[in-house]
């Protein structure tokens, strides 16, 4: 059994704690936003909140998320008005969109300890995260815009 | 399947398009669930079926004025979820607020089908799907507009030519009467016979209200909440989940399986033998992916088990030089070797490139529940190629195609590589076999091991010079695996005679010089193959691209203008290289940077680049720090997305040039993962500005231009600036450090 709260919901659940934080998450809780690419924390499109920390589900097993809590994309904002996505959407970032969730929590991560970061700060923050479609420079003009516009 | 000749010259597409609409019932063409596939419930609770109008099979409008189009393409981050229905919103004179794209509600090629391809296959790739759709695409925006026009002329008893649209509305001006898309619904009906479009009845270019502008796309919203569905998101009652491990390499079966540690994994329930794998079906993913690392599986004989890719690139690469081995001649031009035999000057330049991976974010998967009759199969997947899954899924079945049901979904990345079918088979395989439905997801590292790669080739090229100076002929050897003969045996179709996958681009046909042979030498290794974002434009640019440096510095000629001369009589090609010429300042000299220009016309489409790169010269480390490019793709029918997708495929293409490389050895694939597979991260890229050139010519595919002329431009660069003259791909650091004999 283990004991974690998901974008404010308190949940119990009998799943072993070995399992990755990333396949509960999916499979069990059906919150899909949060995606599966390496499984080895070398892409970043797992990346959810641990406690307002940008982490790698894939890499986390449920033990280390016991008492804590757990934001998704899905619970990143109520509406989708997260400064970031609207950016995000005003940049037109995305093109498959699969990395998209990954790179925006990896964002909010950084905004939420550095509002002005410089253009240096935002690759290298971001730089753990893989976009194959390569929108790379509009993440950074969206995370720009975001950081100008709050 | 075979591109048809080209739409823009053929009246075919037309015509067969209005006959296969015209056949076609009216009835309503709503799809079960429209929106549900985009990941969101239906927010306005849609006007019911029987209060809607389908003018034809490509529409539905609703009374409230919704206006739902059919885009039949894979949306894989190209965009054609919002581009092609914007060709039919725009001539149907649609208010683009009030559409609402859905995947088809059936996948009948003959309503929905690309017309671009002889058997009008649903297939999105090779950057196919505006081009093959444009023209039908307007017609049937047209042909509904008139139905909407005849019904409004019929109900208040006027002439239609004096009847106008504005966006969603039809306006008599003489009275002074306006009635709404969704009021028109409310009465209307479809003729039994469909009005007959002409090219005089489609909109002149002026008047285009989205075509050549820039729309939001569709599913953005979608992508920025994790609403979005991909096929790994599909959810299904009762599912199991299942992993696969497969056969190192192509042609192998499993021999002996050993499957005692797999089974103790709590949850496994079944192991099930493949044609070329193993399959573990459990209770959870993480089940099945662990159990499946602990089957011990030893497997047949096949070619492939002894392919060595190092060892069989020295080999292409003699292969090249060897003349007397002819390969299979491609769009040739005169006679280039009797030519090469009077020229004065020949060059010769050699180049090599190594195994691709396509790397798309989302590891292949597929969900298939089989009836227990085994009559009928529901699959859940993203694929580029839902003609070929319904062929290949119905002869596995042994079933009609009309008893597959496919649901579509958004692609977390193509490149290629979602045309492939295996895992949507080894899907149906597995719940065929346990009788329920199954969910399978490949591992990351499945991915990249059962990866089907972009081929490694070597190039072999002569140019000849007559004593005027004139470059008079051309001979371009590419020595490579066939893609087309490998994706015709998986796909069972008969193997094309020419493999344009391979071989695109190698007709240069930018330059046009009197005498050109271009020709694929096929040699055969078993390893697995595919289309990739490019083709072989990327490797032919890089090999053409290099050589016709080499001959510039040679002969004393800047390489822009030396191109420039070689391009007279191709005025596009000329006005894109003036442009990235003037994009980057060309004649500008930089310390320590250097800067280097490449071409490419793909399929009609023309792009040119130029990088501005430097050098650690201790290290080998290749740094682009700017990238100019431009882009001609006849009518730039979404020109900000035109830019986005060649901005991505020069990313995409930095990291092959930078260092990604597939190295098979013993038929095993030795990367395994974004760990050893090194794909372009934020870090490496550099400014790029893109400069989109819309013609009025009809458009071409955008999706992968950017792809070829990366590496011949950053390896020009590298040469103007250190003299030193890169020929084989990937440009990694010992690489580079080694040639600049550092």
């Amino acid at each position: 059994m283990v004991a974690f709260t998901v974008n404010g919901v308190h949940r119990e659940l009998g799943v072993d704690p070995n399992t990755p934080l990333l396949w509960v998450l999916r499979e069990h809780l059906k919150l899909t936003g949060t995606k599966f690419g390496c499984g080895i924390a070398s892409c970043g499109a797992c990346t959810v909140h641990i406690d307002g920390q940008a982490t790698r589900a894939c890499a986390t097993p449920m033990s280390m998320v016991e008492g804590k809590s757990v934001t998704t994309i899905e619970g990143l904002s109520p509406d989708g008005s997260h400064p970031l996505q609207k950016a995000w959407i005003a940049e037109q970032v995305p093109q498959c969109g699969y990395c998209q969730s990954g790179q925006i929590m990896q964002a909010a991560d950084l905004l939420a300890r550095n509002k002005t970061p410089s253009r240096a700060e935002i690759v290298e923050h971001m730089d753990g995260n893989i976009c194959r479609c390569g929108t790379y420079l509009k993440i950074i003009s969206a995370i720009q815009r975001a950081s100008r516009e709050g | 399947m075979t591109e048809r000749i080209d739409p823009r010259t053929s009246d075919l597409s037309r015509r067969d398009f209005l006959s296969a609409a015209a056949g076609l019932t009216l009835a309503l063409t709503v799809t079960p669930d429209p929106l549900a596939i985009l990941g969101v419930e239906d927010p306005s609770g849609t006007a019911k079926a029987e209060a809607a109008l389908s003018p034809n099979v490509w529409l539905t409008i609703s009374t409230d004025g919704t206006i739902t189009i059919v885009s039949p393409a894979a949306e894989m981050g190209q965009g054609t979820f919002t581009t092609l229905p914007a060709v039919i919103a725009d001539e149907l004179d649609a208010d683009w607020a009030t559409v609402k794209p859905v995947f088809p509600p059936e996948w009948n090629e003959r309503k929905f089908g690309n017309p671009g391809y002889d058997n009008y296959a649903f297939q999105t790739s090779a950057s196919f799907a505006v081009r093959g759709y444009f023209k039908a695409m307007r017609i049937a925006g047209a042909q509904a507009r008139r139905v909407l026009i005849d019904a409004v002329a019929a109900k208040w008893s006027v002439p239609a030519q004096e009847l106008s649209t504005e966006p969603s509305v039809v306006v008599h001006k003489a009275t002074n009467r306006r009635i709404s898309y969704g009021e028109i619904a409310g009465f209307a009906k479809a003729p039994a016979e469909l009005p007959k479009i002409e090219e005089k009845d489609l909109k002149a270019p002026a008047s285009f209200r989205y075509i050549g502008k820039d729309l939001p796309r569709v599913e953005v919203p979608l992508k920025v909440t994790g609403a979005a569905k991909y096929g790994i998101d599909a959810q299904v009652p009762g599912m199991v989940y299942a992993a696969v491990l497969q056969s190192p390499y192509p042609g192998g079966g499993p021999e002996t399986v050993d499957e005692t540690r797999a089974r103790q994994v709590k949850g496994v329930t079944d192991i099930v033998r493949l044609p070329e794998g193993v399959g573990v079906v459990g209770t959870s993913v993480e089940t099945t992916q662990a159990a499946k690392n602990l089957l011990k599986v030893t497997w047949s004989d096949a070619p492939g088990a002894h392919h060595d890719s190092e060892k069989a690139l020295e080999e292409f690469a003699a292969i090249g030089r060897d003349k007397s081995r002819e390969g299979v001649p491609y769009e040739s031009v005169g006679d280039a070797k009797a030519a090469m035999r009077g020229a004065v000057k020949v060059y010769r330049g050699e180049y090599r490139t190594r195994y691709l991976y396509n790397a798309q974010m989302e590891p292949m998967n597929a969900t298939a529940a089989v009836s227990p009759d085994g009559k009928s199969v529901e699959i859940w997947t993203g694929t580029q190629g839902p003609t070929s899954l319904h062929n290949q899924v119905a002869k596995l079945l042994g079933i009609e195609r009309s008893n597959i049901t496919l649901h579509q979904h958004f692609l977390g990345g193509g490149y290629g590589r979602r045309s492939q079918q295996e895992v949507v088979i080894d899907a149906v395989r597995l719940a065929k076999a346990v009788g329920k439905p199954v969910k399978l997801i490949w591992t990351r590292e499945d991915d990249v091991t059962g990866g089907k790669f972009r081929p490694m080739t070597a190039h072999h090229i002569e140019a000849g010079f007559d004593a005027s100076g004139k470059l008079i002929a051309w001979h371009h050897r590419v020595v490579a695996e066939s893609v087309a003969a490998y994706t015709s045996i998986a796909n069972g179709t008969p193997p094309p005679s020419l493999d344009r996958v391979v071989m695109k681009g190698s007709p240069i046909p930018q330059y046009p010089i009197p005498n050109k042979l271009a020709e694929h030498v096929i040699e055969t290794r078993g390893a697995r193959l595919a289309a990739f974002r490019g083709v072989g434009n990327a490797y032919n640019a890089f090999a053409a691209e290099s050589l016709l440096d080499e001959i510039a510095k040679d002969r004393g000629l800047d390489p822009t203008a030396f191109r420039l001369t070689l391009s007279e009589g191709q005025p596009r090609m000329q006005t894109l290289l003036r442009t990235v010429a003037e994009m980057s300042d060309w004649a500008r000299r930089r310390d320590g940077r250097g800067l280097g220009v490449g071409t490419m016309v793909k399929d009609d489409t023309l792009a040119a680049g130029v990088a501005e790169v430097s050098v650690d010269r201790a290290t080998g480390k290749i740094k682009v720090h700017n990238f100019w490019a431009a882009i001609d793709a006849g009518l730039a029918v979404q020109p900000r997305n035109v830019a986005a997708q060649t901005e991505g495929s020069i990313v995409y293409a930095l990291g092959h040039v930078l260092r990604e490389k597939i190295t098979i050895r013993d038929g095993r694939v030795l990367e395994s993962n974004y760990s050893d597979y090194e794909v372009t991260r934020m870090s490496d890229v550099p400014n790029i500005e893109v400069k989109v050139v819309s013609t009025d010519n009809p458009p071409t595919g955008a999706g992968e231009d950017g792809v070829p002329v990366v590496a011949c431009a950053v390896g020009n660069a590298i040469a103007a600036l250190t003299g030193v003259r890169l020929r084989e791909l990937p440009f990694a650091p010992e690489r580079v450090r080694g040639a600049l004999g550092a």
